[in-house]
């Protein structure tokens, strides 16, 4: 069994897919952050036999939970301060997203300006359906770990 | 400052004002002819769309205003590789008010952000082409006196079809309306819609043959079924016919039945029908001037 420290401020993300904590480092741009990340890989559940879990040292305003919300809003988020956990956020799908995922309906304007954002607003909070702002091209947000 | 990107844009309330406008202008045309003197209506085309911008054209001239523009994207500043962001922002310093036909879907939604002078999305790709459903919508608002209460049949191509999806999605917005879905298996109105009309408790049904509910229409709603859109010759021969409205056709159909199209018509409906006085296509054409007219009007705020 490998011991991973406690961290003293910032926050756990717990419950992540088995596998997927890489993508999640990459998505929070975690790699641009200068502070301790511990990326803990298969580690067991009991909810989920198998998760990864995030330990990040940082300000908690450091983090867009708007965007891992996007990722999965399955993940638990635990916010850390002198060491004890002194909150769980619920995450909630975020009403829109910029520059997470990129649209990719080729006569859509954001194809041929390079420099338009891709933004996606909720279009179908139940099944999870985003929509290009500028073509309305569907993104089910399900597809993202195909 | 208000644009015009989906003909949802508009309550049913403001359509209402906007086509109660429409009306006027078509009977008192004099009181509207001085109302954007001096006004500049931009026609940004990055395609070609002969019809809908002369439509705009016209609509500006005969309220008094002028008219700049140009008409495919080789002769403007898209050739250069300017974006469309930085046109617009020149384009508002030209104009009071643009309609910007662009290939690819959301266009004009990037102008309109960044625009300073109200913006008109005149079709983007096969995404939106608002200014034809509020055609259609006015037409059938000043021809049968209601939108509502009434089944409508939309025949041709209803797969591919941009102006019947647009179609369907605004009178919806109505009270009794029943669709008539007619086309081939492979042109059907695809299952996002027929999913929200079930779930909206929508009547509707699906037909091939065009002859069979003629009898039960209000409304026609004709579109060209083009010959490549057909897996084999075979398919395209066999049912080709099925969706050529002609006088025998028009027979089946109601004494009141009203015939719309949104043009150019190719072969679909054939020119015996023309002088029936249910084949409304034409004048159809005139209302999508009176009711750019009223758009315009709304938009720039200059309603008398």
């Amino acid at each position: 069994m490998l011991n991973v420290g406690k961290i003293e401020e910032g926050f756990v993300l717990d419950h992540i897919k088995a596998g997927r904590s890489l993508d999640i480092y990459e998505h929070l741009q975690l790699d641009k952050l200068d502070c301790t990340v511990a990326i803990i890989k298969n580690a067991r559940s009991d909810k989920m036999e198998k998760k990864d879990i995030l330990k990040v040292e940082c300000d908690i305003d450091m983090l867009d939970l708007d965007v891992l919300a996007f990722i999965d809003h399955n993940i638990t988020v635990n916010v850390i301060k002198n060491g004890e956990i002194v909150e769980k956020k619920e995450l909630a799908l975020p009403k829109q997203i910029k520059n997470v995922i990129k649209c990719h309906n080729p006569r859509c304007i954001t194809s041929i300006e390079q420099e338009l954002p891709h933004i996606f607003y909720l279009a179908d909070a139940e099944r999870e359906i985003y929509r290009c702002k500028y073509c309305e091209e569907k993104y089910m947000s399900s597809a993202k770990w195909n | 400052m208000r644009h015009l990107m989906s003909p949802l844009d508009f309550t049913t309330e403001e359509l209402d004002r906007l086509f109660d406008l429409a009306n006027d202008i078509e009977n008192h045309p004099a009181k509207y002819a001085h109302t954007c003197d001096s006004r500049i209506l931009a026609t940004c085309f990055y395609e070609p769309s002969t019809r809908t911008r002369l439509s705009f054209e016209s609509a500006m001239t005969r309220l008094g205003g002028r008219v700049i523009g140009f008409a495919d994207a080789t002769s403007s500043s898209a050739a250069k590789g300017e974006s469309v962001s930085d046109t617009i922002r020149v384009i508002s310093g030209y104009a009071d008010i643009c309609a910007m036909r662009h290939p690819k879907e959301g266009a004009p939604m990037v102008a309109a952000e960044k625009s300073g002078i109200p913006v008109i999305n005149a079709g983007d790709g096969g995404h939106q082409h608002p200014t034809q459903t509020l055609t259609d919508l006015l037409t059938i608002r000043s021809l049968k006196g209601r939108l509502g209460d009434f089944t409508i049949g939309l025949c041709g191509d209803l797969k591919f079809g941009r102006t019947v999806h647009s179609l369907i999605n605004a009178l919806i917005r109505y009270e009794n309306i029943r669709f008539v879905f007619i086309s081939p298996e492979e042109l059907r109105v695809p299952d996002y819609i027929t999913d929200m009309l079930k779930e909206k408790e929508i009547p509707f049904q699906e037909v091939i043959r065009l002859e069979n509910v003629m009898p039960q229409l209000d409304l026609l709603y004709m579109t060209r079924v083009q010959k490549e859109r057909f897996f084999n010759e075979e398919d395209y021969v066999r049912l080709k016919d099925f969706y050529i409205l002609n006088a025998d056709k028009m027979s089946l159909a109601k004494k009141d039945m009203l015939v719309l199209h949104p043009l150019p018509r190719v072969n679909e409906i054939s020119v015996e029908v023309d002088s029936d006085p249910r084949a409304v296509y034409f004048r159809q054409a005139k209302y999508g001037v009176y009711v750019r007219m009223a758009l315009i009007l709304t938009l720039l705020e200059l309603v008398p």
